[in-house]
């Protein structure tokens, strides 16, 4: 990393009126950042952190009175609970790994490509699903898991399946829920890393050309390092997503006859306990674990990608 | 991001529902797409009454759509409808109870709400899953009962004759399955076919509620005999696990002999050109099938309810609708059997002297309807929902009915833990 910086460091370090010149700049976009995130600071308060402070006084509280972690307990004795925490585990290790290798490799294939409408096209390609919204994208897929109708039936076929109900089989749905997230939320990634190897200083790779380096090897030491923050980025971003698993499972219950249960997902059962039992409270325990669990591996991500640091 | 998909959605649905909420003189009505020709008669028949439809799933195959939204409504303190459809008739169980200090959702209807004379005209004992305590809280859309349909060009044609009982039914499955393979008597793909066509029709004590107690019982020589007839005739494939409403049922339709199944299959499922979309004169509505040790009971499939909005501020729409709905000769039972007695003679009347259906309609229509067995329990949940998530994925992946029901059992046990009943 020392090495690579050295380009970026030569071209700022210079003299002291230049110095001066670029804190005010900085002061400026400053400024004007603040205005950016000011509208978005006032809807994270109203539809964040509201909800949030009042998730933690419902998850404490029964009827208004204080009960420390009596409602966490009750979840945690639940039934639902601990197979709807492995159903979402395994489902989140699926798709980030797929996510991460996947994205990656696709960004860095695109990019390489020298023809430009090529490039261009491969992308908005990539990109398409991820204008469908959630719902109906599960909605296309009920028809692509149907062996009856699917129009890559054989492929389902050879994996042994002959009816949606197969199809979306308890053990097989982490990944078929993976496959679905990917096809809807990749191409939007493949754009943003796309942006990130444009980042990448021309004359740095040049250099690595220059030393005999193969695109294998700059990718591998050079541009995949270079990514990185926008690596964790994407896992932060989609890893908080992914623990709110809620409308693919549930449109596949009502498509699967039920054989994707109401209760598959965390999300699902604390949609269950509010709705379905009155129980606001157990809800908000299930939310508050969820938000506990996601923010701690964004912090992990967060200092582990180095995505506050500055170059 | 899906949070966020969500909320947007449930937002939207709740403005919707809450601009209309404020026209004083119209009423807002949530029933699902079946009911639709009906609520479009009454809007053309009473025009001085707006209604605001809004279209859901009927809360079907056990869903919960009506107590989530209710719940939310319950919540955010605004937005509930004046008037609710459910196909099921276990809602009763939570819509009569107050819940987080709101009023019970359901208004009670007799007691001078709607006219005693009016509530008489129902079928005797149709109301009875609606009512608590002497209290009605929903009418009765149609009734259920399950009879035995068969189609009798392909019987005679075969040299069969139509069985009585469910001995007789499994042996004419053997039959099919040695000399005609590929016809069959009917599937157990749908979660709703096997506990209300085939354990309800045995008298199986497998979801049965005393007071607040919850009872499952699927090792009773009762329930162990429907788990044997399913394995028996899912091994010969004279049951087929598809939905009797998917894409692979109906291409293959011409092959169904005979199902048993609710009165509602004569609109939903025979004369339905999406369904089995029969012919004239070549089914039969049968009585029902017995178990030649047992009594002569039969099962139900829902038959769906209506419900009134302790809520609305147009009592008066509400019970316009009500009584438009569930008696006018011409919408009454929605394509089923009406609950209410007149439009039930009306609509008995219409179907025999049709002809569409050979045999005697209206006895077999009539036997099913006075002969369901009281023994089932309507909690606060639904067998559906376990049998599709235990049931339904087993028996495809190769499994029976002997290796599943103990899973099956504990599933509807551990609901009922849930929801607040004692379990046994």
């Amino acid at each position: 990393m020392t090495t690579l910086d050295q380009p970026t460091a030569r071209s700022t370090t210079s003299g002291r009126p230049a110095k001066a010149g670029r804190h005010s700049i900085e002061r400026a976009q400053g400024r004007m950042g603040a205005a950016f995130v000011s509208l978005y600071t006032l809807f994270l308060l109203a539809f964040g952190v509201l909800p949030m402070l009042y998730a933690i006084y419902l998850a404490f509280t029964k009827k208004g009175a204080f009960v420390g972690v009596d409602n966490f307990l009750k979840v945690f004795r639940d039934y639902r609970f601990w197979p709807a925490v492995e159903h979402v585990g395994i489902f989140l290790v699926v798709w980030l790994v797929m996510l991460v290798v996947l994205v990656v490799l696709l960004s860095l294939l695109v990019h390489s490509i020298g023809i430009r409408w090529l490039s261009t096209g491969t992308r908005f390609l990539f990109y398409i699903p991820g204008a469908l919204a959630g719902a109906s994208s599960v909605m296309l897929w009920l028809f692509v898991l149907d062996p009856t109708v699917s129009p890559v039936g054989f492929m389902l076929r050879a994996f042994g399946s002959t009816s949606l109900v197969d199809a979306v089989q308890v053990d097989r749905l982490p990944f078929v829920l993976a496959v679905i997230a990917f096809w809807t939320g990749a191409g939007g990634w493949i754009v943003v890393m796309y942006g990130a190897l444009n980042n990448i200083p021309k004359d740095v790779i040049e250099a690595a050309r220059v030393d005999g380096a193969r695109p294998i090897r700059i990718a591998w030491s050079i541009q995949i390092p270079l990514m990185r923050k926008w690596i964790a980025y994407m896992v932060i971003m989609s890893f908080a997503a992914g623990t709110q698993l809620f409308v693919e499972p549930r449109v596949l219950s009502q498509a699967s006859r039920g054989v994707v249960g109401q209760d598959y997902s965390l999300n699902q059962l604390a949609f269950l306990y509010a709705f379905k039992q009155s129980d606001f409270n157990g809800s908000a325990a299930i939310s508050l674990m969820l938000l506990v669990v996601a923010l701690v591996l964004s912090v992990y991500f967060v200092f582990k990608g180095g995505l506050f640091e500055r170059v | 991001m899906n949070l966020l998909r969500t909320t947007v959605a449930l937002s939207a649905i709740f403005v919707a529902g809450a601009a209309f909420a404020q026209d004083a003189t119209g009423i807002t009505v949530w029933a699902d797409a079946n009911r639709q020709p009906a609520v479009e008669a009454f809007i053309a028949a009473h025009p001085e009454v707006p209604v605001n439809l809004v279209v859901d799933d009927g809360s079907s195959g056990a869903s919960g759509t009506f107590q989530t939204k209710i719940s939310l409504a319950d919540q955010a303190g605004e937005g509930w409808p004046d008037v609710v459809f459910s196909t099921q008739n276990n809602d009763a169980a939570w819509a009569t109870k107050e819940t987080n200090g709101v009023q019970p959702f359901a208004q009670v209807l007799n007691e001078g709400f709607l006219g005693d004379d009016f509530l008489k005209g129902f079928t005797p004992g149709a109301l009875d899953p609606v009512t608590v305590d002497g209290k009605v809280y929903g009418l009765r859309n149609d009734l259920a009962p399950v009879l035995f349909w068969y189609n009798k060009t392909l019987l005679d044609g075969f040299g069969y004759t139509a069985p009585t009982t469910w001995e007789e039914y499994q042996a004419l499955g053997d039959k099919l399955a040695a000399d005609h393979p590929g016809y069959f008597l009917g599937g157990i793909g749908d979660a709703f076919e096997g506990p209300y066509i085939y354990y309800w029709s045995g008298q199986a004590p497998i979801f049965q509620l005393e007071g607040d107690t919850f009872k499952s019982n699927t090792t009773d020589p009762k329930a162990v005999k429907v788990s044997n007839l399913i394995d028996h005739m899912v091994a010969n494939k004279s049951l087929t696990l598809d939905s009797v409403f998917g894409a692979s049922f109906v291409a293959t339709a011409a092959n169904l002999v005979a199902i048993p199944g609710p009165a509602w299959y004569a609109g939903a499922l025979f004369q339905n050109p999406g369904g089995v979309n029969a012919k004239a004169g070549d089914w039969v509505a049968a009585p029902p099938l017995y178990w030649e040790d047992g009594e002569k009971v039969t099962g139900n499939v829902g038959g769906g309810v209506w419900y009134a909005s302790s809520h609305t501020t147009n009592p008066e729409a509400v019970k316009t609708f009500l009584q438009f709905i569930v008696s006018d000769p011409k919408v009454a039972g929605t394509g089923g059997l009406p609950a209410y007695q007149a439009a039930a003679d009306a609509w008995l009347d219409g179907q025999a002297a049709s002809g569409f259906y050979a045999g005697d309609f209206k006895a077999a229509i009539n036997t099913a309807a006075s002969s369901v067995w009281n023994g089932w329990g309507y909690p606060n949940f639904s067998p559906e929902t376990s049998w599709a998530k235990i049931i339904t994925p087993g028996l495809v992946a190769g499994k029976t009915m002997t290796d599943l029901s103990s899973d099956w059992q504990q599933e509807m046990k551990n609901e009922a833990q849930v929801v607040g009943y004692t379990v046994e």
